[in-house]
């Protein structure tokens, strides 16, 4: 049996049964790693000895018959945007590049609790900027299902990692589609919650109104187990809420019978890729089997979504990104005449390129005489179109739509026009400015073999709804 | 009509932004930020009239704590990751003439 090929509640099982050890796991997924990571570059940073260290740990706790959680002893990976303690985190940026934190993020904290064994740190686009993993400061990162691909953004080394069996589960972080999008290039299973049901302590922040970290799995049951770990209100997030629900894993189990499913006809039109159309369809159909209904409808605000995305996330980030000045932690440059000019110099040497677009961007709207012509213009689409999704959630309990128009492309192709590479994420960047949950999960394969995902939306807080409804589509798309 | 982004606009927005551009990546920033607003456009075609700017999706208002110190002397965490540190202090370039 190869241990790295089942999934992450499988495994924290055979451990607590001792049929086998955290250590031979972690042997595993390391050897896999040496195999294949040269070459799909999933990660930045590998923790070896202190993963073995938490596996001995662990193990003892868990020969003592106190087993912590679901995912006890399940090795982990981490987005580099997340902070761990002693662990290097980079954001995949020069500036950061030997950046190591002094405390560790609230959702490590919790999964340090929870006896998770945190491998390493994952690569991404640069400070989560990018759709495609490929503006890293490390190195483009590669889709394990066609190496000359890439695997999506910004979450791509997490995706991958998963993909190739480098790691059982991982965390991403989702602004604008960042955990969806690879996701489905990927074929594997990503989530974002509601907004503000994941602390936002120790998350190196992009855009603060709409990042959120989410599991990224195998598959839907470890993305509940994960979601229930690291899921709750944190006093150091001042955004984040408490749900008065919990226990996603166990609510997955049940009946959508009845359910109401919207298709919405702007997201199924021309610019998406034929065989991804098919397959929402044939998603659509398999939900239909199992009791739910399915029926189209008009969703509003389609087209305003990128330009209402593009200036909230880069005013955020650029405000966010102004903490980086070579003062008090990560790269200061060498040369330099005077305070201004190191924090100049640092700046322009430290971030790439696509990170520098989006500070000019996001400074530009924010500055006198544009603010409001451009920022709180963007602001008011966004109540529109958080109106178009409430008012589509007074009919229906779950939206369909595709996670992307396309999928993966070629390694270096959307880097040449930034707009393009930005329209892929047309279908996403709408749940997180009406800060709502979603979930990807994998449905099929295009012409060129390659994976495509289903997207599935909910209102606010619903999670217990749209992960029974996206593990019951998994099982039953299995089992025709 | 998008704003038009001259060499003037670049150099403020340089300074605003904190970074140093050379002559070409100046140029190049003005194409690209000019594209970016053209295509931002599209969002006056919405009509936004009696629409309250939206910041923050939920109506959380006000969020307080009461003001109890919980943390402890951090200094040595604070500098650890200093790029230059002297006397318990980060060191800087001078900062007032």
């Amino acid at each position: 049996m190869d241990i790295t090929n089942i999934s992450a509640l499988k495994i924290s099982e055979k451990i607590k049964s001792g049929e086998i050890s955290i250590k031979e796991i972690l042997d595993a997924y390391f050897r896999n790693i040496e195999k294949k990571d040269e070459q799909i570059n999933a990660f930045i940073t590998l923790d070896k000895e202190n993963a073995y260290k938490q596996a001995e740990e662990i193990q003892n706790i868990i020969n003592k018959g106190e087993f912590l959680s679901p995912l006890a002893g399940v090795p982990i990976a981490v987005k580099d945007n997340i902070c761990t303690k002693g662990l290097k985190t980079t954001c995949a940026s020069r500036i950061l590049n030997n950046f190591i934190p002094t405390y560790d993020a609230e959702v490590i904290s919790k999964i340090r609790k929870a006896g998770m064994i945190i491998m390493g740190k994952t690569n991404m686009d640069e400070f989560a900027m990018g759709s495609t993993s490929e503006t890293s400061y490390f190195g483009p990162v590669k889709n394990p299902c066609d190496i000359k691909r890439a695997p999506g953004g910004s979450s791509g080394g997490s995706c991958a990692a998963v993909k190739a069996l480098e790691a059982p589960i991982a965390l991403g972080s989702d602004t604008g589609g960042s955990i969806r999008q690879p996701s489905s290039y990927c074929g594997v299973v990503g989530f974002k919650p509601t907004y503000g049901s994941v602390s936002r302590y120790g998350l190196i922040a992009y855009g603060s109104s709409l990042d959120q970290i989410g599991p990224i799995g195998k598959n839907v049951s470890d993305c509940a187990a994960l979601f229930d770990i690291i899921a709750g209100k944190d006093i150091k997030d001042s955004t984040s809420v408490q749900l008065s629900d919990h226990d996603y894993l166990s609510s997955i189990k049940g009946s959508i019978k009845g359910l109401r499913i919207g298709l919405p006809i702007e997201y199924l039109e021309d610019g998406l890729q034929c065989d991804i159309r098919d397959s929402i369809y044939k998603a659509a159909d398999v939900l239909k089997r199992i009791g739910a209904s399915v029926e189209e409808f008009h969703l509003e605000m389609l087209d305003y979504a990128i330009a209402a995305y593009y200036i909230i996330a880069s005013a955020e980030a650029s405000s966010n990104l102004e903490r980086f000045d070579g003062v008090k932690y990560g790269y200061r440059s060498k040369n330099f005449n005077g305070l201004h000019d190191m924090y100049k110099r640092t700046r322009s040497e430290g971030f790439g390129e696509e990170v520098k677009r989006r500070i000019m961007l996001g400074s530009f709207v924010l500055s006198s005489g544009y603010y409001d012509a451009y920022y709180l213009k963007a602001l008011r689409v966004k109540a529109l179109i958080k109106k178009a999704f409430n008012d589509a959630f007074s009919k229906f309990d779950i939206i369909l739509a595709p996670a992307s128009p396309m999928t993966a492309p070629f390694l270096g192709e959307s880097l040449n026009d930034p707009i393009q590479m930005y329209l892929s994420d047309i279908y996403t960047v709408s749940v997180n400015l009406s800060g709502l949950p979603a979930i990807s999960v994998p449905c099929g394969m295009d012409n060129n073999n390659l994976p495509i995902g289903v997207q599935m939306i909910s209102d606010c807080y619903k999670e217990k709804l749209l992960l029974r409804t996206a593990y019951l589509y998994e099982k039953t798309a299995k089992e025709l | 009509m998008s704003a038009f982004i001259d060499n003037e606009t670049i150099e403020y927005v340089g300074i605003l932004a904190k970074l140093f551009l050379n002559e070409n990546e100046k140029e190049q920033a003005r194409i690209d930020i000019q594209k970016m607003l053209e295509y931002v456009d599209k969002l006056n075609e919405v009509n936004t009239d009696g629409i309250e700017p939206m910041s923050h999706v939920f109506p959380l208002n006000n969020v307080f704590r009461d003001d109890i110190v919980t943390n402890k002397d951090d200094r040595e965490a604070l500098l650890f990751n200093a790029p230059e540190k002297a006397d318990g202090q980060f060191e800087v370039p001078k900062t007032v003439e």
